[in-house]
């Protein structure tokens, strides 16, 4: 589904990923791991196209789509939900929602899309025509996940989901993305540093290390590696 | 009790027009972070258009649509030839550019239509209604500019508040790094915010035409008044457009009237620093930071 090679991405002179290799299959949960500063958020940034890389290659389904802008990668299927949530707090959350699903031209879909993210995150409900400032951080993440998921993606993008998320919130989203990968396919990529909870929901992770690659294995392996654990997840 | 009825009426119909200006720079604060000071150069063009269409023989009403569609025109090219490369570039560089279009439109202005100012037709009669045996200082043509604002003021709201482009503006405006995670092509949005802004821009000059002269530099004043009422209403809301053009009509009125005409850039500067020194953002302007 996403195929990653040798990306290489700086800002300015400072090199935050360095020759990153990574597969990604369909309906499957990569998670990526590392400390602050391992160029989690850039790799993210340089797939979504928010970042253009310097060198290397993002195909999606066998397609090319290196330093394609976001607006145009949304179209391909991809949807990034940012770090720090990014809900736009000026417009309400009717208006957030909607606005994910836009571009797809769809009034059908327009109408009942906001009906079937309440459904899936129901704390939402309540507050569809309020602005989006009055929301918990809880409540944010909710809206920024299901507004990415009213464009209909086939890869989420999901920068630290759990950041600063109380853990029965942090359960209750995860709950739900394992149940819309099973329901509709879904393909994640989730970016964390609460590595027992990414390593507790994903198939795979890859572990990132001043912006190398420096562990790629099954989610069960890379959890029971001590010497995993200890170098770069602080378990 | 008639001359005050007088003199509020005539703010009206200035302050009308003050927030039409303010309202087409709040639109390119709003989405772009750029004060355009070209603004009365793009007017006074489109006004020259408009002029040169109704000396042709051309109605005041086929002269006012082909002076919105220029504005319209105009402003979506100025945005995507001049202030495209100097968007993401420190804020001096886009205050220089529009600074140096206003130049180069009045020059081309003064080439092409030369210094002498034309008088331009009203819509309506500009003979005051009567109230007794008096005649007040508000004409039909008044009404007519007053109800104008008043109508795109709702119809701007409608589509922003309302319409899906609307929604996909102020996305863009508010956030646009997400907006475009989101799929709004938000380049083209910016494009479409300065157009409208044009378009509005292209509005109040035939709206203010008949009341001066159409010359190349006779639409300043105008525009020193409109940036005023923007900045006093916070430069970041349309309502406050609205409120800080009538409020410094209204103002200006009742200075020129109970002081005196020769002082009513003074009373603007009073009206300006007095609203500061309460609110320092002006009446609607948001705070400083954006929480997130």
């Amino acid at each position: 589904m996403l195929d990653v090679t040798g990306l290489t991405a700086a800002y300015g002179p400072v090199r935050a990923l360095d020759g990153v290799d990574l597969h990604v299959e369909a309906g499957s949960i990569t998670a990526v791991l590392g400390a602050n500063g391992a160029g989690k958020t850039t790799l993210l940034r340089a797939i979504s196209g928010m970042l253009r890389p310097r060198a290397g290659s993002v195909r999606l389904a066998g397609r090319d789509v290196t330093g394609r802008a976001p607006e145009d990668l949304v179209r391909r299927g991809v949807s990034h939900v940012p770090e720090g949530r990014g809900v736009i707090v000026e417009l309400t959350v009717d208006e957030n929602l909607r606005l994910g699903g836009l571009w797809r031209r769809d009034r059908g879909w327009l109408r009942d899309g906001p009906a079937r993210m309440y459904e899936l995150f129901p704390p939402l409900a309540a507050r569809r025509s309020r602005r989006a400032e009055t929301l918990s951080g809880g409540e944010r993440q909710m809206l920024a996940i299901a507004r990415s998921l009213m464009s209909k993606p086939t890869l989420l993008l999901l920068d630290e989901p759990s950041l600063g998320l109380a853990p029965r919130t942090t359960a209750e989203i995860v709950a739900t993305l394992l149940q819309l990968r099973d329901d509709t396919g879904l393909t994640l990529l989730l970016v964390e540093q609460n590595a027992q909870t990414a390593l507790s929901v994903a198939d795979r992770a890859v572990v990132l290390n001043l912006g190398r690659k420096v562990e790629d294995d099954t989610a069960d392996r890379l959890a029971a590696d001590d010497r995993v654990r200890h170098a770069y997840l602080g378990l | 009790m008639l001359r005050f009825l007088d003199l509020t009426l005539a703010g009206l119909t200035s302050g009308a027009v003050y927030a039409a200006i303010a309202l087409a720079l709040v639109l390119i604060w709003r989405s772009t972070r750029i004060v355009n000071f070209a603004q009365g150069g793009m007017l006074m063009i489109t006004t020259f258009i408009a002029y040169t269409v109704i000396s042709h023989g051309g109605s005041y009403w086929l002269a006012l649509v082909v002076a919105v569609l220029s504005g319209f025109v105009l402003g979506g090219v100025v945005e995507r030839v001049l202030i495209r490369p100097v968007e993401k570039r420190p804020p001096l560089d886009a205050v220089v550019v529009t600074f140096g279009l206003l130049v180069l439109l009045q020059g081309l202005a003064g080439m092409i239509f030369g210094g002498t100012p034309r008088s331009y037709p009203p819509a309506f009669s500009i003979i005051g209604f009567r109230a007794g045996d008096h005649r007040l200082l508000f004409a039909p043509n008044d009404l007519w500019v007053v109800l104008v604002v008043c109508g795109v003021m709702v119809l701007l709201a409608v589509v922003f508040r309302w319409t899906s482009l609307g929604l996909r503006m102020r996305a863009s405006a508010f956030a646009p790094e997400v907006s475009r995670l989101l799929g709004v092509r938000v380049g083209r949005m910016l494009t479409v915010g300065w157009a409208l802004a044009a378009a509005v821009g292209a509005l109040a000059g035939v709206l203010i035409a008949p009341s001066t002269f159409v010359s190349p530099t006779a639409f300043d004043a105008f525009l020193v008044f409109g940036f005023t009422a923007a900045v006093i209403g916070g430069l970041d809301s349309p309502p406050g457009a609205l409120v800080g053009g009538v409020g410094l009509g209204l103002a200006l009125s009742y200075v020129s009237g109970y002081i005196g005409s020769d002082v009513v850039a003074l009373g603007a500067l009073v009206v300006l620093i007095a609203v500061l020194m309460v609110r320092p953002r002006g009446l609607f302007g948001s705070p400083v930071g954006r929480r997130v």
